[in-house]
C-alpha cells in the first residue's frame, strides 16, 4: 500500500528549501554576532557589501567561486555514482604538482595560451590517479572510499611537503614554494569584463580559470543528464543491484566515476595556482575541498545550484575577509563560525524543514506535489 | 458481536484535489475479523493512517467501543487499543524480542526492570494467544513469519483490543499465512477484534467474518463473507467484471530454447540453495516453478539470468553456453534473446528515483537505438517511452514522472513493457504479479500468454499456487534445492501443495 509521498515543486527543492536554510544560518550567526557585541545587520551589510559591493569584491567573490565550483563538481560526479569522495582536497592539492612540472617546464618558452590546455591536463590526469587509487581499492577490495580518501589526503599532503621543502624549492630560498612562474605560466585576468560595467578595480585574482569552471559545470550537466556514462553512474548511484541486474560493470563504473571526480579536483589547483599566486605553494589549497562537500550538497548536486552555492562561498569568503578587517571584535575564526553554520544548516541539515515544507505544500496546493499522480489512478 | 468496536462515521480525508477518503462509513463488530479489501490507491490506507492517528480527517467521527475519540498521534490510538501491525516491519534488527517489545514502552530509566516486567507480561502472552517466540532471540535472525508476530506481540503488550494488519501475507510463505491465520482466530475468540486490509482475495474468504470493500476512495459496498463469493468481491473491487483465470488455448511446444543441467548455486554464505537441477524449456510454452519462497527459486533465476554465479553445471541458451562463472554480463545474454523480470522490482529491476522513461531503457541502455554517439538519444528514448507507456496502459501516461510515484501495479508494467518489447526468444520472470493489484494481473497474465502463443519460451517463477496454475503448460514443484515432481496444469492444488512441503520427495525421486 502506497503512503501519500509528497513531492516538492522544482523551484521549492532548489529555491526556497536552500534559501529557508541559508536564511536559519544567518540567524543563528547574527546571534554569534551580537554575543561579541557586535550589532549583526551592520555586519550582514557589511559583509555584502564586501563581497558585492565594489568591483574588487565581486572579483574576488568571483576568484573564489571558481575554486569552490571546482571542487564542487568534483563530490558531486562521485555522489551521483554513489560514491562519497572526501579526498576533493588531496586530489587537488597533489595536482598542484602536475601543474609544476608543465609551468616550470615551459613558463619561458611557451605562451600562457598554450601553457594553460597542457596544465588543464596535467592537473586533470594526476587529480584523476591520484583518486584512481582508492577507486580501485574500492571496487575490488572493499575497502571504503571515504575512509581511503580521507587517507589520501593526508598522503598528498606530505607528499607536497617533502616536494615543496625539497625538490621543487629552488635553491637558496627560505619559502616553501617552487619559484615565481614566468609570464608563459600567468593567466589573463577577466576583471575587464567587470570593468565593463562600469566598477573600478584595483587588483583582483579572478582569472580565465573562472570561464574554464562554468565550462565543467556544463559538461557535468551533459555527463550526467545526457551521456550513457552518466545514466550508467546514477544508475550505480541509486541501486548497486539495478546496475548489476542492467549489466554495469561495477568495477569499471566505481573507477569511471572516481577518476572524472579527481580530474574536477585536479583543475581547482589551476585557479589559485596559475591564476593568482604564480607558483606553488605548501598549503594553497586551503579546505576548499572540504568546501566543495558542502557546495555540492547545497547545490543540490546539479551543477547550476552548485555554481549558484559557489558564489555564495565565495561571498562568504570575500566579505568575511573585509568583515574581520572593518569589525575587529569579528576575528577570522568568527568568520569560520559563520561558513561553519551554513555549512551545518545548507549541508548536514539539509532536510530539517523538509518535512514542514512538504506539509506545508501538502495543504494549501496539493496538485503541486504530485498527489495527483500518486492517488487514485490504481492500475 | 452486539457493540461495535470502532465507528467511522462520514469521514472525508482530501490531499488537496485528490480525495483519498470519501464520505466513508463503517462499522466494525468487537469480536470479529473484519476485511478491506480495494486495489491499490483505493483509499485503505489512507482509512487506516486516519483511524491509527497518522493523519486525521477533514471531517466525520471515529468512535471507539462507542465513545467519540480524538485521535491525534498514534499514542492517542494505543492508548485507545488501537493496535497497527505495519506491512513493512517497524523492529530494529539487532535487537532482541523482548527489546523490541519494550521499545518506547519503557518504564524506567535502567532497563533491567522493564526487561523483567516484560518477560513475565510477554509469556502470559505467549500463552494465551499461542504465540510462541523466543524473548531473546535477535530480531534478523528470525524468519519473516517470526518477525511479524513479534509486531503482534508489540501491539498485544500495549494492550491492543484492536489490531490493524496492514497487507500482513504479503511477506510470508504459505504455510506461515496459515499460522497466521491461526493466530488471528485465536485472538478473535479471546474477544479481539482484527481489522484486515489485503488485497488477496481468498484471504478474505478464508478467515473474515465481514468484508468491505474500498475502490476510488469511497466504501462501495459492506458483505457477510459468507454470503459473497470473490467474484463478486473482484467486480466490486475493480468496478468491472474480472477473469481470475486466464482462457488460453493449448501449447505447442517446439525446440528447446533454454536447457538447464545438473545446475547448483550456492548462496553468499555457502549454503546450497539450487541443488543438481535440470529442466528444458521449449518454444511456445510457459514452464512455472511452484514453491515456497526461498527453496532456491529466486537463487536459479540470478543463475540463469547471468546475476549469481554457478558452482557447477550448465544453462544452454539456444544451444550455446551461458558462462555461470558470474563474469557473465546479463547485457550479453539480452542481446542473445534471454529476458528478465527480476523479482524485486524495487531494487533491481528498477531505479525508483528515475523518471519512468530512463527506467525503460534500464538494461538496454547500450542499445544503438537510444543512444547517439556517447550520448543517450532523449528524443527517442521519450518515444519509446511513450510508446510502452500506450501499449502497456502505464497509468499515469507521463514518461517525466518519477517512477517511485507509479503504483505497484504501473511500476511492474513498466518492467514488463521493457522486457517484453524488446521481442526476446526467452522470457524469465520472478513474481510477476507480486504487490500487484486485480486489474493489472489479469493484463500481466494475458500478456505472458500472449508472448507464449508468439512461440516464446517463458518460465515464470511464483509462490502463488494460483497463477502458476493458470499460466503453467509445465508445472515444475521446487523443495530445498530440487525439483520434486513435474505435474500438468490440470493438477490439483493439494497435490502441488502436497510437494511443496516435500511430502512426496521420496515418490517423486
Amino acid at each position: 500500500m502506497s503512503t501519500p509521498y509528497a513531492k516538492l515543486p522544482a523551484w521549492a527543492d532548489y529555491g526556497l528549501i536552500p534559501l529557508i536554510n541559508l536564511s536559519v544560518a544567518f540567524i543563528v550567526a547574527g546571534f554569534v554576532v551580537l554575543l561579541v557585541g557586535e550589532n549583526p545587520f551592520r555586519a550582514a551589510v557589511i559583509l555584502v557589501e564586501g563581497a558585492f559591493g565594489k568591483g574588487t569584491g565581486i572579483a574576488f567573490t568571483l576568484f573564489y567561486a571558481t575554486t569552490f565550483i571546482f571542487t564542487g563538481l568534483s563530490v558531486a560526479v562521485a555522489a551521483h555514482c554513489g560514491l562519497f569522495n572526501i579526498g576533493t582536497e588531496g586530489q587537488a592539492y597533489i595536482s598542484g604538482l602536475g601543474i609544476a612540472i608543465v609551468c616550470l617546464s615551459f613558463d619561458s618558452t611557451l605562451p600562457w595560451w598554450l601553457t594553460f590546455p597542457l596544465a588543464i591536463v596535467a592537473s586533470a590526469v594526476v587529480g584523476a590517479l591520484w583518486a584512481l587509487i582508492p577507486a580501485y581499492l574500492q571496487a575490488k577490495r572493499g575497502s571504503h572510499i571515504v575512509i581511503t580518501t580521507i587517507m589520501f589526503n593526508f598522503i598528498a599532503a606530505s607528499i607536497m611537503v617533502y616536494l615543496l621543502v625539497g625538490p621543487l624549492k629552488p635553491a637558496g630560498s627560505q619559502a616553501p614554494q617552487t619559484r615565481n612562474f614566468f609570464a608563459g605560466a600567468e593567466l589573463p585576468k577577466l576583471n575587464w569584463i567587470i570593468e565593463l560595467f562600469g566598477a573600478k578595480i584595483r587588483s583582483a585574482p579572478l582569472n580565465v580559470t573562472f570561464l574554464l569552471a562554468l565550462l565543467m559545470a556544463f559538461l557535468v550537466w551533459l555527463l550526467i543528464w545526457r551521456t550513457k556514462l552518466g545514466y550508467e553512474m546514477r544508475t550505480y548511484g541509486h541501486s548497486p543491484k539495478a546496475a548489476r541486474y542492467a549489466g554495469i560493470s561495477e568495477t569499471r563504473i566505481i573507477i569511471t566515476a572516481m577518476m572524472i571526480s579527481g580530474a574536477l579536483a585536479g583543475m581547482m589547483a589551476l585557479n589559485p595556482v596559475m591564476g593568482d599566486q604564480h607558483n606553488v605553494a605548501i598549503d594553497f589549497v586551503s579546505g576548499a575541498g572540504f568546501v566543495g562537500i558542502a557546495v555540492a550538497l547545497m547545490g543540490r548536486l546539479h551543477p547550476v545550484g552548485i555554481v549558484l552555492a559557489a558564489v555564495l562561498f565565495g561571498m562568504l569568503y570575500q566579505g568575511g575577509a573585509e568583515l574581520a578587517f572593518e569589525m575587529p571584535a569579528i576575528s577570522r575564526d568568527m568568520i569560520v563560525i559563520i561558513q561553519g553554520l551554513v555549512i551545518l544548516f545548507a549541508g548536514a541539515l539539509e532536510h530539517m524543514f523538509r518535512p514542514y515544507i512538504q506539509a506545508l505544500f501538502a495543504s494549501f496546493s496539493p496538485r503541486s506535489v504530485g498527489m495527483e499522480a500518486v492517488k487514485g489512478k490504481g492500475a | 458481536m452486539a457493540q461495535a468496536a470502532i465507528e467511522l462515521i462520514g469521514i472525508n480525508k482530501s490531499f488537496g484535489a485528490v480525495r483519498a477518503n470519501r464520505d466513508i462509513n463503517l462499522e466494525i463488530a468487537r469480536g470479529t475479523i473484519h476485511g478491506i479489501v480495494g486495489e491499490n490507491g483505493a483509499g485503505k490506507s489512507t482509512l487506516m493512517s486516519i483511524l491509527y492517528g497518522f493523519y486525521q480527517a477533514d471531517s466525520g467521527e471515529i468512535r471507539v467501543g462507542g465513545q467519540p475519540a480524538s485521535i491525534k498521534t498514534p499514542n492517542d490510538a494505543i492508548a485507545l487499543g488501537i493496535g497497527m501491525v505495519h506491512q513493512h516491519f517497524m523492529l530494529v534488527d539487532n535487537f532482541t524480542v523482548l527489546e523490541n517489545i519494550i521499545l518506547g514502552a519503557e518504564s524506567d530509566a535502567l532497563l533491567k526492570r522493564s526487561i523483567t516486567k516484560a518477560r513475565s507480561e510477554l509469556e502470559r502472552l505467549e500463552r494465551e494467544y499461542g504465540l510462541e517466540v523466543d524473548p531473546d532471540a535477535i530480531i534478523e535472525e528470525l524468519p519473516v513469519g517470526l518477525q511479524q508476530r513479534v509486531e503482534i506481540l508489540k501491539a498485544l503488550y500495549r494492550g491492543a483490543e484492536i489490531l490493524i494488519l496492514d497487507e500482513p501475507t504479503g511477506v510470508l510463505t504459505p504455510a506461515e499465512a496459515d499460522h497466521l491465520f491461526r493466530i488471528l482466530k485465536q485472538l478473535k475468540e479471546q474477544g479481539k477484534t482484527v481489522v484486515l486490509i489485503t488485497h488477496k482475495l481468498r484471504e478474505i474468504m478464508a478467515i473474515t467474518d465481514t468484508v468491505s470493500v474500498m475502490r476510488q476512495g469511497t466504501m462501495v459496498a459492506t458483505r457477510e463473507t459468507k454470503k459473497t463469493t470473490v467474484e463478486e468481491l473482484a467486480e466490486l473491487m475493480v468496478g468491472r467484471r474480472v477473469l481470475l483465470r486466464v482462457e488460453k488455448g493449448e501449447a505447442e511446444a517446439g525446440a528447446v530454447k533454454l536447457a538447464v543441467k545438473n545446475l547448483t548455486v550456492k548462496d553468499s554464505r555457502g549454503v546450497t540453495m539450487v541443488d543438481d537441477i535440470s529442466f528444458d524449456l521449449r518454444a511456445g510454452e510457459i514452464v512455472g516453478i511452484a514453491g515456497v519462497a526461498g527453496n532456491g527459486q529466486s537463487e536459479l533465476l540470478e543463475a540463469i539470468s547471468g546475476i549469481r554465479h554457478a558452482v557447477s553445471g550448465s544453462v544452454m541458451l539456444d544451444g550455446k553456453p551461458i558462462d555461470l562463472t558470474g563474469k557473465a554480463d546479463p547485457g550479453e545474454l539480452r542481446d542473445r534473446g534471454l529476458a528478465h523480470v527480476p523479482e524485486d522490482r524495487h531494487h533491481v529491476g528498477l531505479v525508483l528515483a528515475f523518471e519512468e522513461n530512463e527506467n525503460s531503457i534500464l538494461g538496454y541502455h547500450d542499445d544503438p537505438r537510444y543512444l547517439k554517439g556517447p550520448f543517450l538519444n532523449v528524443d527517442a528514448i521519450m518515444a519509446d517511452a511513450k510508446d510502452k507507456i500506450e501499449k502497456y496502459d502505464i497509468r499515469p501516461s507521463n514518461p517525466r514522472l518519477k517512477t517511485a510515484n507509479f503504483s505497484g501495479g504501473n511500476q511492474q508494467k513498466i518492467v514488463l513493457a521493457r522486457e517484453m518489447e524488446q521481442d526476446p526468444g526467452v522470457l524469465i520472470v520472478g513474481q510477476p504479479t507480486r504487490g500487484v493489484d486485480v486489474g493489472a494481473i489479469e493484463f500481466i497474465h494475458k500478456r505472458l500468454i500472449a508472448m507464449r502463443d508468439q512461440g516464446k519460451a517463458v518460465l515464470v517463477v511464483s509462490v502463488e499456487l494460483d497463477e502458476i496454475r493458470s499460466l503453467s503448460d509445465r508445472i515444475l514443484v521446487m523443495f530445498a534445492g530440487r525439483i520434486v515432481g513435474e505435474r500438468g496444469p490440470e493438477a490439483t492444488e493439494g497435490e502441488l501443495g502436497l510437494l511443496m512441503a516435500g511430502v512426496e520427495q521420496e515418490a517423486a525421486a
